[in-house]
């Protein structure tokens, strides 16, 4: 089954490209601290919101050279009446590959400390500029990307466990029990998500370490979801649970919890396959719109939303448009997983296969 | 007549829906370590009196049991206490609803009546480049997050000059004739609705395409081709009717997505609605604006499941011998 589903991945040109992108997307996020020129706390006040480094390959007598880049310097224009950033070129700084900068822990315990390219000291080298606090966008968005692109999927880890077996027991035991799950499912459901999410993070406590805290919004994410995919499962857990092979657990004397989840729920693997990666793009949303909102991933840990952030001010959107990428980030990883979790619900859902 | 028994039957049926949504909501909000009248303490303007008034109607002496109880029975009553600015909640919500709904009825409306047709043409002209621009752009409007494809449009707004930026209405809007007033309010939709309309827009398309697919595959639909029937009277006079129904039932979900996908888009627009009430009400954690404007979103929301299945009632035969 799973290699049909790849076949069918690498087959279709779209899925093809998406899987692609995500592997590049995430292969940058697991070097990020090579990858990333600072630290996601290295922050220069003197380089609030520069724009992105220019990187020059040719000086000024016209000559190849190697790749160098000046520092900007800023100034307060008291015609235009806003600040000017303008380039330093009395001093150059090369760019240089695989060169000591910052330490760093690879994987949480290899203290290393070459990057990928970095500058000399004095240099600033902020491939998509700098924010206001002058940290480097670039390198933010890569730590920031660790926590955007894993918390959708560790919220379904929390989630499905929880929806199959509470649809499975609904469903199983019928009757009174049944009604009263479902009752309460149902009352979950008709809270606007949005309107819940919302509420729940702000009644976590302030002061929490910033692992406690994203591993609070995961289980936030997980508690919105959980109650629409335990209905599903319940309907297909009555479809399944007067079938022979039930019955046969049955006779033989299976308990009921052991019925439940060693017959009926195996029943529904590739539902829940496909439901997971077509879920996978809502959780990314809701975490970046959470985190936008200044109720998720707080300051001065980094992710895609809380980037974001600094968007809402006109003046920051029209004269430091970088500040928007990483909006553009989680539009491209949405799209990819979409088009992914198209191709796997065409080949795991016969039902669907016309496309 | 047996119709409107089931009707009344599912109406009646929200009540204890209603009971155990204001149960979570208070549990939750109760939960929190945030003293429900911190803000209005720290208000000057308010009085001795109010909180004094409201320490008894929300009963904090109390156990939080009966707390609930209390908080019911006003709420019942239609008083839902004072916001931090010591307004009144009630006038509060009177005033952002109806901007919330006009809102979503709008971005309804207009995505079933772009959304069906181009997934009936989808669907029907499978496979040609029409088809695959369509899902294409709809895959684009369903990746981009509400919030950013906002703040794109507001940057548009800003550069252009086109269009008035956050809020519903002018600042002289008190003094405009009656037909000014409508093009102004509109003015200021223009950017919200299409941000919505487009991210529900991809999601329809792409429903009707798949139903009416599936219904072309039937059994009935071939023998109605075999019979010699023309194109469009197998599409039109059988098909649709079949394909369209799943939607109708959709339209309950699509309302409460709207609901929360207009809470952002409110946000980024300044957008006098509810979504943005409930906003503001969590960052000053005001309680009693919180609960209340929770509760009126599980109302809506609960109101448009209701609506879309005594439409289904009306629009499908089979659920009316079903249920009788």
């Amino acid at each position: 089954m799973i290699k049909e589903v790849f076949k069918q991945l690498i087959k279709d040109k779209f899925a093809a490209a998406a899987l692609i992108i995500l592997a590049i997307i995430y292969t940058a996020l697991f070097f990020a601290d090579f990858i990333a020129p600072y630290s996601k706390d290295f922050s220069d006040r003197t380089m609030a919101y520069v724009p992105p480094s220019k990187i020059f390959t040719i000086d000024e007598n016209g000559k190849f050279s190697r790749p160098y880049t000046y520092n900007y310097t800023r100034s307060f224009d008291k015609n235009e009446l806003r600040i000017v950033y303008k380039l330093d070129r009395s001093q150059k700084h090369y760019v240089r590959f695989f060169s000591q900068g910052e330490p760093y822990k690879f994987l949480g315990f290899i203290p290393l400390k070459r990057h990928l390219f970095t500058t000399d000291r004095d240099g600033r080298l902020f491939l998509l500029g700098a924010d206001i606090n002058g940290r480097d966008v670039f390198s933010r968005i890569l730590f920031g990307g660790r926590i955007s692109m894993t918390i959708g999927f560790l919220a379904l880890f929390v989630l499905f466990p929880i929806g199959l077996l509470y649809g499975g027991i609904a469903g199983y035991m019928g009757g009174k029990t049944d009604i009263i799950m479902m009752r309460f499912a149902e009352a979950v459901m008709s809270i606007p998500s949005f309107y819940l999410l919302i509420i729940l993070a702000s009644v976590l406590p302030s002061g929490m370490t910033s692992v406690q805290r994203f591993m609070l919004i995961v289980i936030i994410l997980a508690l919105i979801g959980w109650a629409g995919f335990a209905r599903v499962v319940r309907g297909m857990v009555l479809s399944v649970k007067n079938l022979e092979f039930v019955q046969a657990a049955k006779s033989i004397g299976a308990s009921k919890l052991r019925i439940i989840v060693k017959y009926i729920l195996p029943q529904t693997t590739s539902f829940v396959i496909v439901a997971m990666t077509l879920s996978v793009p809502s959780y990314i949303l809701s975490e970046s719109g959470l985190s936008f909102l200044g109720l998720g991933i707080q300051q001065p840990d980094a992710s895609w939303g809380n980037m974001l952030k600094e968007a809402q001010e006109y003046t920051n959107i029209i004269y430091r448009p970088w500040l928007l990428t990483p909006g553009f980030l989680i539009f491209v990883a949405v799209l990819a997983f979409n088009l992914i979790g198209d191709t796997i619900r065409d080949v795991l859902d016969p039902k669907s296969k016309i496309r | 007549m047996q119709m409107f028994l089931y009707i009344l039957k599912r109406i009646l049926q929200t009540i204890p829906l209603l009971i155990i949504v204001s149960l979570i909501s208070f549990f939750i909000i109760r939960l929190s370590p945030v003293d429900p009248l911190a803000e209005l303490k720290l208000n000057p303007s308010v009085s001795k009196e109010t909180l004094e008034k409201e320490t008894q109607r929300l009963g904090l002496d109390k156990p939080i049991v009966i707390q609930y109880c209390k908080w019911a029975k006003s709420f019942i009553k239609g008083n839902l206490g004072v916001t931090s600015n010591g307004e009144q909640v009630s006038t509060k919500l009177k005033e952002r609803i109806p901007n919330t709904l006009l809102l979503t009825v709008i971005v309804i409306f207009m995505t079933w009546i772009t959304g069906i047709p181009l997934g009936i043409l989808s669907a029907v002209y499978r496979g040609t480049p029409f088809d695959r621009i369509m899902t294409v752009l709809t895959g684009i409007g369903m990746a981009i997050p509400s919030f950013f494809f906002a703040v794109l449009l507001l940057i548009f707004a800003v550069k252009t000059g086109w269009f008035p930026i956050g809020g519903l209405t002018s600042s002289n809007f008190q003094e405009m004739t009656l037909l000014a007033k409508i093009a102004d309010i509109s003015k200021h939709l223009v950017l919200p609705v299409t941000v919505l309309f487009t991210i529900s827009l991809a999601g329809l398309q792409r429903q009707m395409r798949a139903n009416l697919l599936d219904v072309l595959d039937s059994d009935y639909v071939k023998f109605a081709r075999a019979k010699g029937l023309s194109e469009f009277k197998v599409i039109f006079k059988h098909a649709l009717r079949n394909a369209v129904n799943p939607l109708i039932t959709l339209l309950g979900f699509e309302f409460a997505g709207l609901l929360s996908g207009a809470a952002l888009t409110e946000y980024v627009f300044q957008y006098p609605g509810l979504g943005r009430l409930i906003l503001e009400g969590v960052l000053r954690s005001d309680i009693n604006l919180v609960m209340a404007s929770l509760m009126m979103g599980a109302i809506m929301l609960i109101a448009g499941n209701l609506l879309a299945d005594i439409l289904l009632i009306i629009t499908d035969p089979r659920i009316r011998g079903e249920q009788a």
